[in-house]
């Protein structure tokens, strides 16, 4: 199919390379201003804490500090993502909910002027007992961190589709199993900074974030001004995972101190703040129970969950319902239900991070449906398989799936892996599992309820018609969103790539999206930027019509030439067309607009979960584990991914090495830990043990072909989809290998080796 | 290294780093690292800093050609040294072999790594012109990416190698 398309298929390189390999790209704290000021907050040492007084004043008299802001400073909106949930302030009015919750802020002419600041700043606290253990958080006589949330219950989900108890007493076999996720953290190399300045009642704010769109809405509703008076900007962003989405203190008190002091003022957090505003994934504490039939098939699930959502909400309330949601997408059964705690308790708030709430159920169900097949006495791939969702079909809680091929991958996978020589064959101390995942490819709604298109795109051809500048909200991140959507406007217009320019991310001179979360903007900007060029083309293909002297319909324009369809010689260069447009009309301008249609059932949450298209994904992996040590090394991984037509091959694959990459942290080493007071124990990157080049293994990353007939060009999400078989399959694989199960996350070497020694006693062979 | 003392006591030195075949000269305090010497005396932000503590490697720079953390240096330490930074690798227009590699093999995503991994890459290169891959893993051990999975990273760095292997050839 990609044959038939100039630009779209082709791994042509990113538009945005030659900035970033050459240092030239500028990253929001690497911009300065004239007369700007350097901004910290002042953090809580306490996790849960009343403030009984502030005391700023020395601060204030250091040489050099320009001014020092406290809750008496800022509004006291609150905010957040559901209304009902709406639980932060700027800065703490009268207690402090986690070690770094954000107490006051300091604006001064330097770094070391700013922490010599904070250190002035005098806060006198009575300490409050804390919930550190979420499991104990909903108990009698537990601390309650916020008077709205009894028992410490944030949000609290009771869905039921079907019968599950019906199906559970027809089932040939019901088996119910408990795991364990843990605490991380995305760990973006870029730490967030916002840089602001005023310009009479006019804000603009340069922000680290992954939604312009969104941090504007937030701004306006905390400081009461229209968007229109609010320009917030996105540089370059050193990667986001979900970390850049939810507002963070930086973003408000800039603001706010650059009010005051009447000079920009650029806001940091360190590598360890960054770890205190966390808003990374939830720890998930997961009992599943499913009934199937002597052949495997799934008849029902229950899914009873309970998440520690740390101390505030942001977009964990998504982030509980997405933990369910998912779960009946990738096989079809009849039977669902789903009950989930949220918890608050006096750690650092949780949110959306790559795969959003779903990666842990994923690794939790993978995980359970190989005990299953273990124990009916199946093959893992071939229950998955006998499970698969069929496409052309709607889940059980409401989601229409079009195109699917979870069938072809499985097949495929099991035949890159050599699984059939391997499962069961290895000799000892090697394992191989299989996982399988997959995504929303844009979430069907937004995140506050508004009539807003999802994505709107405007292409201005420059006047000669020698370049075009793409005009979008989209966000580029570092998933190369800029050189895909300038490859899609490119072959909507018949242009060339390589002429193609592109602003994005700014609320002023963009255009509006809601911006990169939920896998959304390759099919949801992608429809409007298809549309914009659209409109291009129509324009070029009528104006060439009186140039050329016959009609529109018998014209086609493709990489840069015009030419008449039935006689492909006679052709006149975009170029030339674009400027006689110019000439007669001003600007040869496109715009498109997209909004899903309406989707999902009409239950409580129905929303979450709803998406025009759904990826699939299989991953297998081998490991070797160390009995001596309980070292595990991976050796290999193959991912087959559905993710409809591909408009960059060599983008998409770099995205799947990503996320098998973050996966498979999470499943071995990374972990947040904290001490009894809620202290951070490993707010850093070496003892958080992100990943080196020496721990990654050879990935071979390949697809299958699916269309699917909601995205422009049938194109689907792979971002987050590719980090959600990743957990599933490499713990399926140690299990393989060590023939017991570890039910919690990571699966450390420690536990490894605990695991393997309690085994050796079982057995009698100490 | 010549020292002033400021109204409040504290001491400031007069350092001169060779930064890209240039000299600077500027007056700094003790405390400066290389790091921030480079991007506020300078304005050379290609050198990115991700943690200062000497994690995550974005701010590798070569010191007399060997690769640094530039966050665990001090400006004072690198008085009289050679320095060499991202902004330095290209002659004028034409880019670090390294520098094509990693936009041919889609070895670049978020970017923040990329100049300290291309600096990594560098300093193995000049030393070892064709590495083992294993050999390529470790020199880029120190340098972490969140976007990656190093795959395409090693890949474009054993394409620099063996790109260089060839023209030695020709």
């Amino acid at each position: 199919m990609s044959q038939d398309y100039a630009i779209i298929g082709k791994s042509v390189p990113r538009i945005d390379g030659l900035e970033k390999v050459t240092g030239r790209a500028r990253y929001t704290a690497d911009l300065k201003f004239p007369n700007m000021l350097y901004g910290k907050l002042l953090l809580s040492p306490h996790a849960h804490a009343r403030i009984l007084s502030i005391d700023t004043s020395e601060a204030e008299k250091l040489p050099g500090v320009k001014a020092v802001i406290t809750h008496k400073d800022v509004p006291s909106t609150k905010y957040g993502l559901s209304p009902a949930r709406w639980d932060e302030n700027v800065l703490c009015i009268d207690k402090v909910r986690y070690v770094g919750d954000k107490v006051a802020a300091v604006a001064a002419v330097d770094e070391e002027t700013v922490y010599k600041a904070l250190k002035l700043i005098k806060v006198e606290y009575e300490v409050l007992p804390a919930v550190i253990d979420p499991l104990k958080a909903m108990d009698e006589g537990a601390p309650q961190i916020f008077e709205e949330y009894p028992r410490n219950i944030n949000t609290e989900i009771h869905q039921h589709f079907g019968d599950v108890e019906k199906a559970f007493k027809e089932a040939y076999y019901v088996r119910k199993d408990r795991f364990d996720g843990q605490r991380t953290y995305h760990c973006p190399i870029e730490p967030h900074a916002s840089i602001a300045y005023w310009e009479g009642d006019r804000v603009t704010l340069y922000s680290s974030t992954q939604t312009v769109h969104y941090l504007q809405y937030y701004l306006s509703k905390v400081l009461g001004m229209n968007m229109g008076d609010i320009r917030v900007v996105k540089t370059y962003i050193g990667g986001g995972f979900g970390g850049k989405m939810d507002p963070t203190g930086l973003d408000f008190a800039a603001v706010a101190l650059s009010k005051i002091t009447g000079r920009p003022v650029k806001m940091f957090f360190d590598r360890q703040d960054m770890f205190y505003n966390n808003r990374g994934r939830h720890a998930q504490f997961m009992e599943l129970t499913t009934g199937v039939t002597k052949e495997g098939k799934i008849l029902g699930v229950h899914a009873n969950f309970i998440m520690d959502g740390g101390a505030y909400t942001g977009l964990g309330v998504a982030s509980a319902y997405y933990a369910g949601a998912l779960l009946t997408v990738l096989y079809d059964f009849d039977n669902y239900k789903f009950d989930m705690y949220r918890v608050v308790t006096n750690l650092p708030g949780c949110g959306a991070q790559r795969g959003h709430g779903q990666p842990q159920p994923r690794y939790a169900f993978e995980s359970h449906l190989d005990h299953i097949a273990q124990d009916l006495g199946i093959d893992p791939i071939d229950i998955r398989i006998k499970n698969a969702r069929k496409p052309g079909t709607t889940t059980c809680n409401g989601f229409k799936v079009d195109s699917y091929g979870l069938t072809e991958a499985l097949e495929k996978v099991r035949d890159i892996s050599g699984w059939r020589e391997k499962k069961g064959k290895l000799p000892k101390g090697r394992g191989i599992g299989v996982g399988n995942g997959g995504f929303v490819s844009g979430a069907g709604y937004a995140i506050y309820r508004t009539d807003l298109p999802h994505a709107v795109a405007m292409i201005r051809v420059h006047d000669d018609g020698t370049s075009a500048t793409l005009y979008t909200g989209a966000m580029e991140i570092g998933q190369g969103s800029d050189t895909v959507l300038c490859q899609m406007a490119a072959e909507a217009m018949g242009y060339q790539y390589e002429k193609m320019r592109i602003v994005a991310g700014d609320t002023v001179l963009g255009a509006h999206s809601f911006g990169a979360y939920a896998s959304r903007q390759t099919l949801m900007d992608g429809w409007a930027v298809k549309r914009a060029g659209e409109e291009v083309k129509a324009k070029i293909l009528e104006t060439a019509a009186g140039l050329m002297e016959v009609a529109p319909e018998e014209l086609d324009v493709k990489d840069g030439i015009v030419f008449v369809k039935a006689n492909p010689e006679v052709t006149k260069t975009f170029e030339e067309v674009a400027r006689t447009y110019f000439v007669k009309n001003g600007n040869l301008v496109g715009n498109g607009s997209y909004r899903p249609p309406k989707l999902g059932g009409a239950h409580k949450g129905s929303a979450v979960g709803t998406s025009p298209a759904y990826s699939a994904a299989t991953q297998v992996a081998e490991v070797e584990i160390d009995e001596e040590t309980g070292e595990v090394t991976v050796l290999e991984a193959w991912d087959v991914h559905d993710c409809g037509f591909v408009i960059n091959p060599a983008l998409l694959h770099a995205q799947v090495h990503g996320a098998f990459y973050m996966g498979m942290g999470e499943s071995i080493w990374e972990e947040v830990l904290f001490d009894e007071k809620g202290r951070l124990l490993n707010g850093n990157l070496a003892e958080y043990r992100l990943p080196t080049a020496l721990d990654m293994p050879p990935v071979v990353s390949e697809l299958v072909d699916t269309v699917d007939p909601n995205a422009p060009w049938g194109v689907k999400e792979v971002g987050e989809g590719a980090t959600t078989p990743t957990m599933g399959c490499i713990a399926n694989a140690i299990y393989d290998a060590m023939g017991v199960r570890i039910g919690s996350l990571p699966l450390t070497y420690e536990k490894i080796w605990r695991a393997l020694k309690e085994k050796r006693e079982k057995e009698g062979k100490i | 290294m010549q020292a002033i003392t400021d109204n409040n006591g504290v001491k400031r030195y007069l350092v001169t780093l060779n930064v890209n075949g240039d000299s600077y000269t500027k007056v700094i305090k003790a405390n400066t690292t290389l790091a921030d010497f480079l991007r506020e005396e300078l304005d050379l932000t290609g050198t990115k800093k991700g943690c200062e503590l000497g994690d995550c490697g974005s701010c590798t720079v070569l010191l007399d050609d060997k690769p640094v953390d530039s966050c665990l240096v001090l400006a004072v330490e690198a008085d009289g040294c050679n320095i060499t930074t991202i902004e330095g690798l290209a002659q004028h227009e034409k880019l670090d072999k390294l520098q094509e590699s990693f936009i041919n093999n889609a070895a670049v995503q978020c970017g923040y790594c990329t100049p300290g991994m291309i600096m990594s890459a560098k300093a193995l290169l000049t030393k070892n012109p064709h590495p083992t891959e294993q050999e390529v893993r470790e020199a880029i051990a120190g340098n972490l990416c969140r976007c990656t999975g190093y795959v395409n990273i090693v890949k474009a760095v054993l394409a620099a190698a063996e790109d260089s292997k060839e023209g030695v050839k020709a």
